[in-house]
């Protein structure tokens, strides 16, 4: 445990978060993405059938704490947009749970 | 010329940059560590090649929020010039000082070798003491140096003269074969709409004295002083 992190309950509580933030980050389709068509050659290598265009991306879980859903939502979108995801190549999808 | 190498953690060709700038070339340079806020009285900048923070999340995606960049786009605003190579190419695009993103080498290989690079426009700092029909020969050592712009960018990029270097083979030709990471047109190397700012993803700074094989990285940092003494960009510290 991060003992610089504590609670307000007072120090050594674990932090509770009671929301988490899941974005999905894939490249655009108009961007080659080699890794992708790597996978689906593999696929169909492997005898896989109807295996159509493969796209690689990666998958974020942020743990998050704040007054709202719709706050947080507003927030970490702008993050995804600045920071998580470049958006000259890159899509998002964002959720908050 | 004083010079400023930036430094990020796992920045790993900084010292070769001071090297040349220094001792090759007799200029000063100073590195300049990436949580500093200030450029002090630098003429020029290089941002220079590694794999700064690891590449975590994406080549550049993370130096390029370092307190030195702040320091950087200013200077970069009031027409100072800026040379990033490799990963530095990749900060000054995730910085959104130059257009476009370096995306996974088409072959999903690091390619580390030489190439031939054809300078495409003498008019720019970076480029105007390169004899028109001279082919430079200098290593590329990089995984993600695959240029990525979309249509409208690429034709803007090409319209205002904004590429400046691109890969071709021995005799100078552009081709499939020569093109070693899958760079959208063969683009090596380009500059922002201002030629205040360029970057690239070969090391012309491991190929700047005879002893290492090749000399002709030399000529890409002799014009950026050539037009810092004649003035052609401005002093903006």
């Amino acid at each position: 445990m991060c003992p610089n992190i504590t609670s307000p309950g007072g120090p050594g509580d674990p932090v509770i978060f009671e929301m988490k933030a899941k974005i999905i980050v894939t490249p655009k389709k108009a961007v080659l993405d080699p890794q992708g068509k790597t996978v689906q050659n593999a696929l169909e290598h492997m005898g896989y059938t109807g295996i159509g265009a493969v796209h690689v991306g990666k998958y974020l879980e942020i743990e998050l704490n704040g007054a709202d859903k719709e706050t947080a939502r507003k927030q970490i979108d702008e993050a995804c947009h600045k920071f998580l995801s470049n958006p000259v190549i890159e899509d998002y999808r964002l959720e908050i749970e | 010329m004083n010079f400023a190498v930036l430094q990020f953690p796992a920045s790993n060709c900084d010292q070769d940059a001071v090297h040349v700038l220094r001792t090759v070339l007799g200029h000063s340079a100073r590195l300049v560590w990436h949580k500093e806020h200030s450029l002090g009285d630098a003429d020029a900048v290089v941002v220079p090649g590694g794999f700064s923070y690891g590449d975590y999340l994406r080549t550049g995606a993370i130096a390029r929020f370092s307190p030195v960049m702040q320091a950087l786009q200013n200077f970069a605003a009031n027409g100072g010039p800026v040379l990033g190579i490799c990963n530095g190419f990749q900060i000054l695009c995730e910085a959104g000082l130059l257009p476009g993103a370096l995306i996974r080498n088409r072959s999903l290989q690091f390619r580390c070798e030489h190439v031939f690079l054809k300078t495409v426009t003498a008019e720019s700092p970076f480029t105007n003491r390169i004899p028109n029909d001279k082919l430079l020969c200098v290593p590329i050592a990089h995984g993600e140096g695959c240029y990525f712009a979309d249509e409208p960018t690429l034709e803007r990029l090409k319209a205002q003269n904004q590429v400046l270097w691109r890969y071709v083979n021995a005799q100078g030709e552009t081709s499939d074969q020569a093109n070693p990471n899958g760079s959208l047109d063969h683009i090596a190397g380009i500059c922002n709409e201002r030629r205040n700012v360029a970057g690239l993803m070969p090391h012309p700074e491991r190929a700047s004295e005879s002893i290492l094989g090749c000399a002709d990285g030399r000529l890409i940092f002799e014009s950026l002083i050539h037009a810092l003494e004649n003035k052609q960009v401005a002093r903006a510290a």
